[in-house]
C-alpha cells in the first residue's frame, strides 16, 4: 500500500514564498496574541498560586461555590467547570500570591466541608506553589530551554557541516555572550531571546545554514505552539514545557531526515541547481515525513481525547507541535538553505569523497 | 545457520529474557520464595500524581532559629554576669544576629570581654557608641555559628518531622533536606492531606509561662507592655464567632515542652471530653514543683505556638511532673496533638512553600485513562503498520511491543518513577518508535524499486537509513536528557520514560527487525520481500 506515489513532484520550493507569507503572518499573530494577553498565560507552576480540584456528589454553581469560600475571602478566585459534563467537578483556581497560601489547601476543604457536607466533597488535587517555588521553576525551565537549543545547534552544526571547530566557537561566543546579559543582571527571557538572536546571527555570519534552517524553525515551532496556547487561553505549566521541549526535539527529528537526504543528493548528483537537488529530497522524503507524523499525531491525539484533564494541554501542545514541525520541516527549514546560492560545504563534500564514501 | 546470525539471535533472546525477569515483580501478584534471593523484586514505582499522595516542600525559617538560640544566650549571659557580679543596665537581644549588653561602669568592660572570649566564642565584642558612663556593648554572633545554627535547625526539624509521621502513620513516606532551607516530604496514599499538613506545620512550642497579674491587662492593650511581658491570646468558640481573650503574661517561659516525657491522649470521666496528659522527666518535676510552690493562687498559663491554651490558677504544688492540656478537642485533634508534643517542637517554624495532592481516586482515573489512550492509539497504530506494510509492517508491530516492554523493564531496573507524563511519554513513543521503521521500509521500497534483489535491498535500506535514524534520536535524546536534569517530579519522569523508548525503539526497531528479515532471507531463502 502507498499512499504517496514514488514518482511525486510536487514542487515545494517554488512554493516557499506563499509558505513564508504563511509562516510570518502565523508567528506575527502569535507574538500579537501574546503580547495581547500579556505574555504567555502562566499556570500556578510558574505564577505562583493554587489551584484546587473538587468533585461534588450533587450539582453545584460556581456561585454556590464562591459564597462558600467568601469567609475566607477567596470569593475572586476563578471557578471552572472541569473534566466530564455531569460529573460536578471543579477547579478553583487563584494565580496570586499576595496572599498566606501555607495551608490555604485545608481552609478551603473545610469552608467547603461546612457548606455542602463533608461526604459530598471531595479534593482530588492540590497544586501550590508559593512565590519562591514559581520563580525557581520558571527558571529552571527557561534554562532547560535555552540548554536544549544550544546544544541541539551545537549537534546539527557539528554533525551536518563536519564544522565541529565552528560549533565549538560558536557555543563559546554564546556561552560568553549570556555570560555578559547574566551578569548585567537582565531576566531569563531576555537571556533567550538574546542567545536566539546571537544564535542566528552567528549562523548567519559563519555561514552555518543547517544549523540556521533548523533553528529558525525550531523557533516558528515553538512561537506558533505557543501562539495557540495564548489563543485558546490554556496556561503554560510545568508539563506544557517538557511537551514544548518535545516539540523542539520530534520537530528537528524531521528536519534531520530532511537534511541527511539533501546532502546526500546534492553529494551523488553534484548538480549545480540546488533548489532542485532541495525538492527532489523533500519529494523522496514525503512519504516518511507523512507517515511518521500520522502515527505520531493519531496516538497524541487519543492521548488529547481519552486522556483525562491532568494530561489534557500536554496533549494539546505535543498536537499543535506536531502538525507545526512537520509544516515546517518541509517549508521552513529546507528553503532557507537557498539563502546562499550554493551551499558552503562544496568543498567540504569534496573533502568527504577524498575519505571514501562513509556513509 | 551462520554464525554471525546465531549470536545475534542469542543476544536478543538475552535482552528479552532479562527484561522479562525485571518486569516479573510488577506484574504478578506472588513471586516464588526463592526469587528474591537471585532475582531482583524491584517493582515500578509509580509516582505520586499515579498512586495518590502529597507532596510537600516547607521552607524552614532557620532565622528564627537563630533568635532562639541569641534567647537562651541572653539567659546564660544573665547567669554569667550574676557570677561574676558584674552590673549592667540591659542585656537583650538587639538585632537578628546580636545581643544588645548596656553596663553601669565602663571598668567592667574588660571583665566582660574576658567572660566572652571564654565562655561564648561563638560571641564578637563589638562596641557601641562610646560612653565614660554606661558603655553599650553589642555581641555579635559570629557567621559561622549563624550557619551551623541554621543547618542544625533543618537537620533537627526533618527528625522531628520524620518523628511525627512515623507516630501517624504512613506508608513509606520520604523526608528529606533539599537545598539550604527546605525540607521535601513525599507521603504516598495519604488518605487525610488536611490533618497530615497540621502535623507536620506545627512548631508545637509549649510553654508554661506566668501570668503577670501586678501589672494592669488594660494599660497593656492600650500598648503599654511592661518591659518582660507580652500579650497572648486564648480563642474560644469556632471558626465564624471567635472570641480572642488577652491575657498579660511574663515573657520568659518558666518551663517548655523540652522537658516532656511522653503526651498521651485520656478521656474525662465527667464530660467523656478527651484531653492530653503531659509527663515531665525528672528536672522538669522538679522545676513544675518549684514553680507551682512559689506561686500558689496565681495563673499559670500553658502556651502552645504562641496561643493560650489555658491559664488555670494554682492551687497547690503540684509534684510528680504531671500536667494536662484540656479544651474541647475531638479525639482527632487530641490524638494529633499528643504526637506532635511527644515528637517535640520544631527548632524554627515552617512555611509549606509548594503543596501537590492528588487523591486516590484522581490517581486511579489517571492510570485508567492513559492505559486506556496507549492501548487504542497503540492498536490504531498496530493495525495502520500492518495494513500499510503487510508483512513488514507486522514485523515492526513485534518491534513494538518488545519496546513497550523494554520501557517498563528499564523503569523496573533503574528504579525510575512512573507518572502520568510518563504514560504520556510511552504513547509518544509507541508513535515515534514506528519512525525507525518507516525510514528503514521506505529505503527498501525504493531499493526494491531499482530493481536489487531482497538481500540488497534490505541490506541497503537498513545501512542508509540508520544515519539518519541515528541523527533524528540524538536529537530528541538531547531534550529528554536536558529534560531530566532541570525537571521536577512528573517531568522527570516523563524523560526518563523518552530516553529509555528512543534507545530501546534503537534496538527493538533497528537491531531485531533486521535480524528477523536476515534469517528469513538468508536462512530461509525468501525470494520476495512482503513490504
Amino acid at each position: 500500500m502507498e499512499f504517496i506515489k514514488p514518482n511525486i513532484n510536487i514542487d515545494f520550493i517554488g512554493r516557499r514564498k506563499v509558505a513564508h507569507l504563511v509562516s510570518g503572518a502565523l508567528i506575527v499573530l502569535s507574538v500579537l496574541f501574546l503580547l495581547f494577553r500579556g505574555g504567555p498565560n502562566y499556570g500556578v507552576d510558574f505564577a505562583g498560586g493554587i489551584l484546587i480540584q473538587i468533585r461534588f456528589t450533587q450539582p453545584v454553581t460556581p456561585d454556590g461555590i464562591r459564597e462558600a469560600l467568601k469567609p475566607i475571602a477567596l470569593e475572586d478566585s476563578i471557578i471552572q467547570e472541569f473534566g466530564e459534563k455531569g460529573k460536578f467537578e471543579y477547579l478553583i483556581r487563584l494565580n496570586r500570591t499576595d496572599v498566606e497560601l501555607s495551608g490555604l489547601s485545608g481552609k478551603v476543604e473545610k469552608s467547603l466541608d461546612g457548606m455542602f457536607g463533608e461526604d459530598n466533597v471531595e479534593v482530588r488535587r492540590v497544586e501550590m506553589v508559593g512565590p519562591k517555588i514559581g520563580k525557581d521553576l520558571r527558571q529552571k525551565a527557561l534554562l532547560a530551554i535555552f540548554y536544549a537549543l544550544l546544544l541541539m545547534v551545537i549537534y546539527i552544526s557539528g554533525r551536518f557541516e563536519y564544522k565541529w571547530t565552528m560549533s565549538i566557537i560558536m557555543a563559546a561566543c554564546l556561552a560568553f555572550g549570556v555570560y555578559i546579559i547574566s551578569a548585567l543582571g537582565m531576566s531569563i527571557i531576555w537571556l533567550i531571546v538574546v542567545a536566539v538572536l546571537i544564535t542566528i546571527g552567528l549562523c548567519w555570519f559563519l555561514r552555518l545554514e543547517y544549523a540556521l534552517g533548523a533553528i529558525i524553525a525550531l523557533f516558528h515551532d515553538v512561537c506558533i505552539t505557543l501562539g495557540a496556547f495564548a489563543l485558546t487561553n490554556r496556561e503554560v505549566t510545568l508539563p506544557v514545557v517538557a511537551a514544548l521541549l518535545t516539540i523542539v526535539g520530534y520537530s528537528l527529528n524531521d528536519t534531520i531526515v530532511v537534511f541527511d537526504r539533501i546532502r546526500e543528493n546534492y553529494r551523488r548528483t553534484q548538480s549545480r541547481n540546488f533548489a532542485k537537488v532541495i525538492n527532489q529530497s523533500i519529494n523522496e522524503t514525503l512519504s516518511r515525513t507523512l507517515l511518521t507524523s500520522a502515527t505520531t499525531l493519531t496516538v497524541v491525539i487519543c492521548l488529547f481525547i481519552l486522556g483525562g484533564g491532568v494530561i489534557h494541554d500536554f496533549a494539546f501542545a505535543l498536537s499543535v507541535g506536531i502538525v507545526v514541525g512537520t509544516y515546517s520541516s518541509i517549508y521552513v527549514a529546507s528553503p532557507i538553505l537557498l539563502i546562499w546560492e550554493r551551499p558552503s560545504w562544496e568543498g567540504g563534500a569534496a573533502r568527504i569523497k577524498r575519505r571514501g564514501k562513509g556513509s | 545457520m551462520s554464525k554471525k546470525l546465531r549470536w545475534r539471535g542469542l543476544l536478543v533472546l538475552i535482552v528479552i529474557a532479562i527484561a522479562l525477569i525485571y518486569l516479573t515483580p510488577s506484574i504478578s501478584k506472588t513471586l516464588p520464595p526463592w526469587w528474591p534471593n537471585v532475582l531482583p523484586e524491584e517493582k515500578i514505582h509509580l509516582g505520586l500524581d499515579l498512586k495518590g499522595g502529597m507532596h510537600l516542600v516547607l521552607e524552614v525559617q532557620a532565622q528564627k532559629a537563630v533568635e532562639t538560640h541569641l534567647e537562651r544566650t541572653v539567659e546564660d549571659i544573665k547567669y554569667s554576669l550574676r557570677k561574676a557580679k558584674i552590673r549592667y543596665r540591659e542585656l537583650k537581644r538587639s538585632g537578628p544576629d546580636r545581643i544588645g549588653l548596656t553596663l553601669l561602669r565602663d571598668e567592667d568592660r574588660k571583665a566582660v570581654e574576658g567572660m566572652v572570649a571564654n565562655s561564648f566564642a561563638d560571641l564578637a565584642v563589638e562596641s557601641g557608641s562610646f560612653a565614660e558612663r554606661e558603655p553599650e556593648l553589642e555581641l555579635v554572633l559570629s557567621q559561622k555559628a549563624q550557619q551551623h545554627t541554621k543547618r542544625m535547625a533543618v537537620d533537627q526539624a526533618v527528625e522531628t518531622i520524620k518523628n511525627r509521621i512515623d507516630q501517624f502513620g504512613v506508608a513509606e513516606p520520604d523526608i528529606r533536606p533539599q537545598g539550604r532551607d527546605r525540607i521535601l516530604v513525599q507521603l504516598p496514599g495519604i488518605k487525610d492531606p488536611k490533618r497530615a499538613i497540621d502535623l507536620i506545620g506545627k512548631t508545637a512550642l509549649l510553654e508554661f509561662k506566668l501570668v503577670d497579674e501586678d501589672n494592669s491587662l488594660e494599660e497593656a492593650l492600650r500598648g503599654n507592655i511592661p518591659p518582660g511581658d507580652e500579650v497572648l491570646y486564648q480563642i474560644k468558640g469556632e471558626s465564624g464567632s471567635q472570641k480572642k481573650i488577652p491575657f498579660l503574661v511574663k515573657k520568659r517561659a518558666v518551663l517548655t515542652g523540652e522537658y516532656l516525657t511522653d503526651a498521651r491522649v485520656q478521656i474525662d470521666s465527667r464530660y467523656n471530653e478527651p484531653y492530653v496528659s503531659l509527663s515531665f522527666d525528672s528536672r522538669g518535676a522538679r522545676l513544675f514543683e518549684r514553680i507551682t510552690g512559689e506561686n500558689i493562687k496565681k495563673r499559670l498559663a500553658i502556651v502552645l505556638d504562641d496561643v493560650v491554651n489555658s491559664a488555670p490558677v494554682i492551687q497547690d504544688r503540684i509534684t510528680g511532673g504531671r500536667a494536662q492540656i484540656t479544651g474541647r478537642f475531638t479525639m482527632e485533634e487530641a490524638r494529633d496533638l499528643a504526637i506532635v508534643l511527644r515528637a517535640g517542637a520544631l527548632p524554627a517554624p515552617v512555611k509549606i512553600i509548594e503543596e501537590r495532592t492528588v487523591g486516590p481516586s484522581l490517581g486511579r482515573d489517571s492510570i485508567d485513562k492513559g492505559l486506556k489512550s496507549m492501548i487504542i492509539g497503540g492498536l490504531i497504530v498496530i493495525l495502520f503498520m500492518a495494513v500499510y506494510y503487510r508483512f513488514a509492517g507486522i514485523l515492526a508491530d513485534l518491534a513494538l511491543f518488545l519496546n513497550i516492554i523494554f520501557i517498563a523493564a528499564g523503569l523496573a531496573l533503574f528504579s525510575a518513577t512512573l507518572t502520568l507524563p510518563g504514560i504520556a511519554g510511552i504513547i509518544l513513543i509507541i508513535g515515534m518508535a514506528i519512525d525507525a521503521n518507516v525510514l528503514v521500509f521506505e529505503r527498501i521500497r525504493e531499493e526494491l524499486r531499482l530493481g536489487k534483489t531482497p538481500r540488497a535491498a534490505v541490506d541497503g535500506g537498513y545501512s542508509k537509513a540508520l544515519v539518519t535514524i541515528l541523527d533524528a534520536n540524538i536529537t530528541t535524546l538531547i531534550a529528554a536528557l536536558v529534560l531530566f536534569q532541570f525537571g521536577t517530579g512528573p517531568v522527570k519522569g516523563f524523560a526518563v520514560t523518552l530516553s529509555i523508548g528512543i534507545v530501546a525503539s534503537l534496538f527493538t526497531a533497528v537491531f531485531i527487525t533486521r535480524l528477523i528479515f536476515d534469517y528469513l532471507i538468508i536462512e530461509r531463502g525468501m525470494k520476495k520481500i512482503s513490504i
